[in-house]
């Protein structure tokens, strides 16, 4: 998720955006849910979301996606992991629960077997989230070229998880 | 240096006198708020009071270019006025990114230290001490006329309007952000001082102005001394009637509060979510040895009939499902302090939980104290070996550090009697010395020494 960040943010000061970012790590290793926010644009100012005035919502979990309604209206573009993490001695939601209820916020919901389709193709579903990345760039779902969005993984991601990163990314662009 | 908010409170003590002696190297201390308690509990705890108490000049960056260049002024007061000084950050400027100037390194010998015998300036015995706060108090006034002329308090926008807003922090991101959304032009006031205030400045922004918001999160400090200057003027102070006092600030509570100070509609688009997200609240690793601890409780005693006590650690989390044992929980140490009082008032069963980091941090004065003044709690340190909560750090008692301290030995040599180290997988002697300690007339330490899963 924070690596997910610092690619956008590369990303966006390749394309000579001005950018701001907010992570709120909380107890994440312990289970906590992570959440964060990145703004580029001409001139930012606030490094954080307002309420309801997201652009695009990428989740990598669909309950999750659940909270981070709050920072979307009928304008925000979903953009999902079909994924669910259950939690531990609550009832999970279905993926159908989550899907309804996401629908009477906003018509814009993607959902993507992107965990699925990594684990399929690579025996891992780690990069999941640079299969979403990936996919709203070409899809022109954030304002971010491919080709930005490459140059940022080659500069993140470190030389043993390299390979892996960019074959994911040139899975959306073949497809 | 660098801490958290209850850092400053543990080191508090030190502090005051350190103002008071002034330093001879620049020193500054950066100190972390966490306004909504994202990563805290104890207190939503406003750091900007030591500013007072102390006289410690006080900075407050809104982003990271500013945590760069605060921290710069910060060490070129302290060399300058031989003075601590003070840099306060709240959460969302510390896990804030942005794109960074940095400037050249202007110096990089490191010098050997060499303390020069000064008893002058560094006893802080009376009658001296009441001069050193004179003086402290004169090295405050040019402080204050520093700040006056200094470019990190600045004005921004159009002068000629009868509402301005002063502010601060990372509170000056979401004005900035929220007058965009309103188009509005209004003069800003933003304070990189929190003290000594310009106050000046203050009274300069604030006089042609029929009404000024302060947009302050927190503690109304600012609003009540910008109070206090504008009393002879006809300013209206506007500030807790609109800003929230509790909880961090977003930045739609800050243009839905200036959109009523200036009587313009705002709606804060509702996101119709029917369906309340299932919190996902945070639990210990698999395989961590707490769990082993916690159920050998459970089935040593009835949890209904016995009081737990819990301190700051990834064991703070046995008040939360499935274990549900604590009872109380405050600062770090206090599970063992707060276990004597009760003890001391009552005979009903306790058991206290406190981590080997914590122990060593602040539980053996505590642990003392119920030798010395005789309660009998039953103390489990819940030996991990390692700080695991805040990234595996290591601490004195941790096997990677050379001839560690033990536990075990402190524990002894502050009397306590009824002592065991136990492996808690080994669930029949723990749930057996349970049972028996808790029933003693004195103090009793188990120790459950089982390394974290994250430890080699």
């Amino acid at each position: 998720m924070i690596t997910l960040l610092q690619i956008i943010s590369e990303a966006a000061l390749i394309e000579g955006y001005d950018l701001k970012t907010s992570e709120l790590h909380g107890l994440s290793q312990r289970g906590g849910s992570v959440e964060v926010h990145a703004r580029f644009g001409k001139k930012i100012f606030s490094p954080m979301v307002s309420r309801g005035k997201a652009d695009l919502i990428l989740g990598l979990e669909m309950q999750e996606c659940l909270k981070a309604a709050y920072f979307a209206s009928p304008k925000t573009t979903f953009l999902i992991n079909k994924h669910i993490v259950p939690i531990p001695l609550q009832k999970s939601l279905s993926e159908d629960q989550v899907l309804n209820n996401l629908k009477k916020i906003s018509k814009n919901i993607n959902l993507i077997p992107a965990s699925e389709i990594c684990q399929k193709e690579f025996g891992t579903g780690v990069t999941a989230g640079i299969y979403l990345l990936s996919l709203a760039s070409f899809k022109k779902l954030i304002l971010l070229k491919p080709n930005s969005i490459l140059k940022a993984i080659k500069k993140i991601i470190p030389e043993k998880y390299l390979e892996l990163n960019r074959k994911t990314f040139e899975l959306i662009r073949k497809a | 240096m660098a801490m958290k908010s209850f850092g400053l409170n543990v080191c508090s003590d030190a502090l005051l006198p350190f103002v008071y002696t002034g330093t001879k190297g620049p020193t500054v201390i950066v100190v972390a708020d966490d306004p909504n308690c994202w990563s805290s509990a104890q207190s939503e705890q406003n750091s900007r009071a030591y500013s007072y108490l102390a006289h410690i000049p006080t900075l407050e960056p809104a982003d990271p270019q500013e945590c760069r260049d605060f921290v710069k002024l910060a060490f070129e007061i302290s060399e300058k006025f031989k003075i601590p000084v003070m840099v306060r950050t709240t959460t969302r400027v510390s896990h804030q990114k942005m794109p960074v100037q940095l400037g050249k390194p202007t110096r990089t010998v490191l010098v050997n230290g060499e303390f020069v015998k000064d008893s002058k300036k560094f006893v802080t015995m009376p009658p001296r001490v009441l001069e050193m706060k004179e003086e402290l108090l004169e090295k405050i006034r040019k402080i204050k006329d520093f700040s006056e002329k200094s470019s990190s308090n600045k004005f921004i926008g159009v002068k000629r309007l009868p509402f301005g807003i002063i502010t601060s922090g990372v509170s000056y991101l979401y004005v900035m952000e929220a007058l965009k959304e309103l188009r509005l032009n209004l003069p800003v006031l933003k304070l990189g001082f929190f003290y000594p205030l310009p106050e000046k400045k203050i009274k300069k922004f604030t006089k042609n102005l029929k009404k000024v918001l302060i947009v302050e999160e927190l503690e109304p400090y600012l609003e009540k001394e910008v109070e206090r200057l504008v009393k002879s003027d006809l300013v209206e102070v506007v500030g807790k009637e609109l800003i929230p006092e509790v909880g961090e600030l977003k930045p739609e509570i800050v243009t839905s509060a200036i959109a009523k100070f200036t009587n313009k509609k705002f709606q804060i688009p509702d996101s119709r979510c029917q369906i309340p997200a299932p919190k996902r609240r945070p639990q210990l690793c698999p395989g961590c040895p707490y769990w082993l601890v916690f159920g050998a409780v459970k089935k040593a005693v009835d949890p209904k009939k016995v009081i737990f006590g819990g301190d700051i650690g990834c064991y703070m989390l046995a008040g939360l499902p499935p274990h549900n044992i604590q009872d109380y929980l405050s600062c770090m140490g206090s599970s063992v302090g707060i276990a004597h009082g009760i003890k001391k008032s009552t005979n009903q069963k306790l058991i206290t939980f406190i981590g080997d980091s914590t122990f060593f941090h602040s539980g053996i004065p505590a642990l003392i104290n119920t030798v010395f003044n005789k309660s009998n709690p039953l103390i489990i340190i819940m030996d991990n070996q390692t700080t695991a909560m805040t990234g595996h750090q290591p601490h004195p008692g941790a096997p990677t550090i050379p001839d560690g301290i033990k536990s075990e030995d402190i524990v002894s040599a502050c009397g306590v009697k009824n002592l065991k180290v136990i492996d808690p997988a080994n669930q029949p002697e723990f749930i057996q010395t349970i049972k028996e300690f808790i029933n003693k007339k004195e103090v009793s330490v188990i120790i459950a020494r089982h390394p974290c899963v994250f430890v080699k």
